[in-house]
C-alpha cells in the first residue's frame, strides 16, 4: 500500500523533473502576482505590512490552482491514469498520492519562497515565521481539495477555468485562516487560534478529499 | 400505494404535470395574501419606517436559497446511493431557483442596505456567505453546463453538492468568525427587534409562497428534463403520437 503511493509520488517528481519549465511557471506566477500589488496599491510600508499576508496567500491560492487542471489531464490523455486505475490498491490512495506529489511538486516551493514575499511586504520576522507555519498547514489542503476539483472536471472543455469556479469557494476557509493566523502576530493576539484550526482542516480533508476525489475519478472515466 | 413507483420518470411525468398549476395558483394567492400582509396590514416600523417592507422578500428568498441547497444535497446523496435518475434530475431542476432565490436575496438585501447602513454592501458574515452560496450554484450549474454526457453530468454534479454541504458549515463559520476579526460591531443584523405578529405572518406566508412557487417551477423544469432524455423512450413516443 505505502509502497504504491511511494511509487505515484516519486513518479510525479520524476515528470516534474523532466518537465522543468512547467513547473517553474507556477512558481514564477505565485512571484510576479504577489509582486504586481504593490505597484497597483502603492509602497507606504504601513499598506504593504496590511495588505501583505492577504495578498501572499490569494497569491499562493491562484497558483496552486494553475498546476492544478494537469494533475490528473496529462495521465488520462495518454492513457496512464486507467492504468492506474487498474492496479489493485484502493482509487482513494492513488488520489492520496496524487495530491501529495501535487502539493511536494507546488506546495513546498511556496513555502519558500513566501518568506521573500514577505520582506518585500515588510512584514516582521514573527509574522514571517507565521506565514511559514500557516502556508505549511494550508497548501496542503489546497491540494487535496483541488484534486477533487481536478478529477470532476477531467477531459472537459474549459477545464482550467471550471475548475476555479468550483474550487474557489472552498479556498476561502484556508485563506480566512491562513491570513488569520498572520494577522493574530501583526496585532499580537497570537497565531496559535488560526493554526489549530488549519490543522483541523488539513486533519478533516485528509481524511475525505483522497476517497471523495477516488469517487470523482470513478464518475469522469466510466 | 408504493411511493416508490413514482421514482420512474414515466410515472412521475404525468403526475408533475398535473401537480405544476396546483402549486402554481397556491403560489400566487399565497403571494398576493402575503404582499398585502406586507403592505397594508403590517405596521409602520418605528425606527426604519417603510423601508423595512422588503423583508417580505428578502427573508423568504434567503431562507429558500439555503434550504434548496440542502434539498440539492439530499437529492444527490439519495441519487448515490439508489442510482435513481428521477433525484439527479430534481436536483438539476432546483439549481437554478436556487440561485435565483440566493440573487434575489443579496440584491434585495444591497437595497435595504442602501437606506438603512447607507451602503450597498457591508463584509458581513451573512452577506458574505450568501455571496459564497451563490458561487456554488454558479459552480454546479457550470459543471452540468460543461459535461454532455447525462449519466457522467450527474454524478459529477452530485459528487460537487455533497463536498459543497459538508464545506458550507466550514465556510459559515470561518466567514463569521474572519467577520468579527475585522470588523467592529458598526452592523448588527443578529440583534432582533421584537417583531410585530403580523410581520412574522406576513413572512411566513410570503416563504410558502416562495415554497409552492420554487416546487411549481421544479417540477415544470423536470418535466422538459424527463422529456429531453427520455425522448428514445417508448411511452414518450406513444404521448407523441396521440397528441
Amino acid at each position: 500500500m505505502l509502497s504504491f503511493v511511494y511509487t505515484i509520488v516519486r513518479r510525479e517528481i520524476v515528470l516534474a523533473t523532466r518537465r522543468r519549465g512547467d513547473w517553474l511557471t507556477a512558481q514564477f506566477f505565485f512571484v510576479i502576482v504577489a509582486s504586481l500589488f504593490p505597484l497597483g496599491i502603492g509602497a507606504e510600508p504601513e499598506t504593504l505590512r496590511a495588505i501583505g499576508p492577504g495578498v501572499v496567500w490569494v497569491a499562493a491560492l491562484l497558483a496552486a490552482l494553475l498546476s492544478l487542471d494537469r494533475l490528473f489531464a496529462d495521465d488520462h490523455r495518454d492513457g496512464a491514469l486507467e492504468q492506474l486505475m487498474l492496479a489493485p490498491y484502493p482509487h482513494a490512495l492513488l488520489a492520496f498520492g496524487k495530491a501529495l506529489a501535487h502539493w511536494i511538486v507546488s506546495g513546498l516551493p511556496l513555502i519558500v519562497i513566501a518568506p521573500v514575499l514577505g520582506l518585500q511586504f515588510d512584514l516582521p520576522p514573527a509574522a514571517l515565521l507565521a506565514l511559514v507555519a500557516s502556508l505549511a498547514l494550508g497548501t496542503p489542503v489546497l491540494s487535496l481539495l483541488g484534486s477533487i476539483g481536478a478529477a470532476l472536471t477531467l477531459g472537459l472543455r474549459g477545464g482550467g477555468v471550471l475548475l476555479a469556479l468550483l474550487i474557489l469557494p472552498f479556498y476561502v476557509p484556508v485563506l480566512i485562516f491562513g491570513t488569520g493566523a498572520i494577522g493574530g502576530v501583526l496585532a499580537g493576539t497570537g497565531a496559535e487560534a488560526n493554526l489549530s484550526l488549519l490543522g483541523a482542516l488539513l486533519a478533516l480533508t485528509l481524511l475525505l478529499a483522497p476517497w471523495a476525489c477516488a469517487q470523482a475519478l470513478n464518475v469522469s472515466l466510466e | 400505494m408504493n411511493l416508490n413507483r413514482y421514482a420512474s420518470p414515466s410515472i412521475f411525468y404525468p403526475l408533475a404535470g398535473r401537480l405544476v398549476p396546483v402549486f402554481a395558483a397556491l403560489a400566487a394567492a399565497l403571494a398576493a395574501a402575503g404582499l398585502y400582509i406586507g403592505f397594508f396590514v403590517a405596521p409602520t416600523d418605528f425606527q426604519q419606517g417603510e423601508g423595512y417592507r422588503i423583508i417580505f422578500i428578502h427573508v423568504p428568498a434567503a431562507w429558500m436559497s439555503m434550504f434548496i441547497y440542502l434539498v440539492m444535497a439530499f437529492w444527490s446523496a439519495i441519487g448515490l446511493a439508489w442510482n435513481t435518475r428521477l433525484s439527479f434530475m430534481m436536483t438539476r431542476a432546483l439549481a437554478p431557483t436556487g440561485a435565483l432565490f440566493t440573487f434575489l436575496a443579496l440584491w434585495t438585501g444591497a437595497f435595504w442596505g442602501k437606506p438603512m447602513w447607507g451602503a450597498w454592501w457591508v463584509w458581513d458574515a451573512r452577506l458574505t456567505s450568501e455571496l459564497i452560496l451563490l458561487f456554488l450554484y454558479m459552480g454546479y450549474m457550470a459543471l452540468q453546463a460543461a459535461i454532455d454526457d447525462p449519466r457522467r453530468a450527474d454524478r459529477a454534479g452530485a459528487l460537487l453538492n455533497l463536498v459543497g454541504v459538508v464545506n458550507v458549515p466550514i465556510i459559515y463559520f470561518s466567514v463569521v468568525w474572519w467577520n468579527t476579526l475585522h470588523q467592529g460591531a458598526s452592523v448588527s443584523l443578529t440583534r432582533a427587534p421584537s417583531m410585530a405578529q403580523t410581520m412574522l405572518w406576513g413572512m411566513l406566508v410570503m416563504a410558502l409562497a416562495a415554497w409552492f412557487y420554487t416546487l411549481a417551477v421544479a417540477f415544470a423544469r423536470v418535466r422538459t428534463l424527463i422529456l429531453a432524455r427520455e425522448q428514445r423512450a417508448q411511452w414518450v413516443r406513444q404521448m407523441e403520437h396521440e397528441a
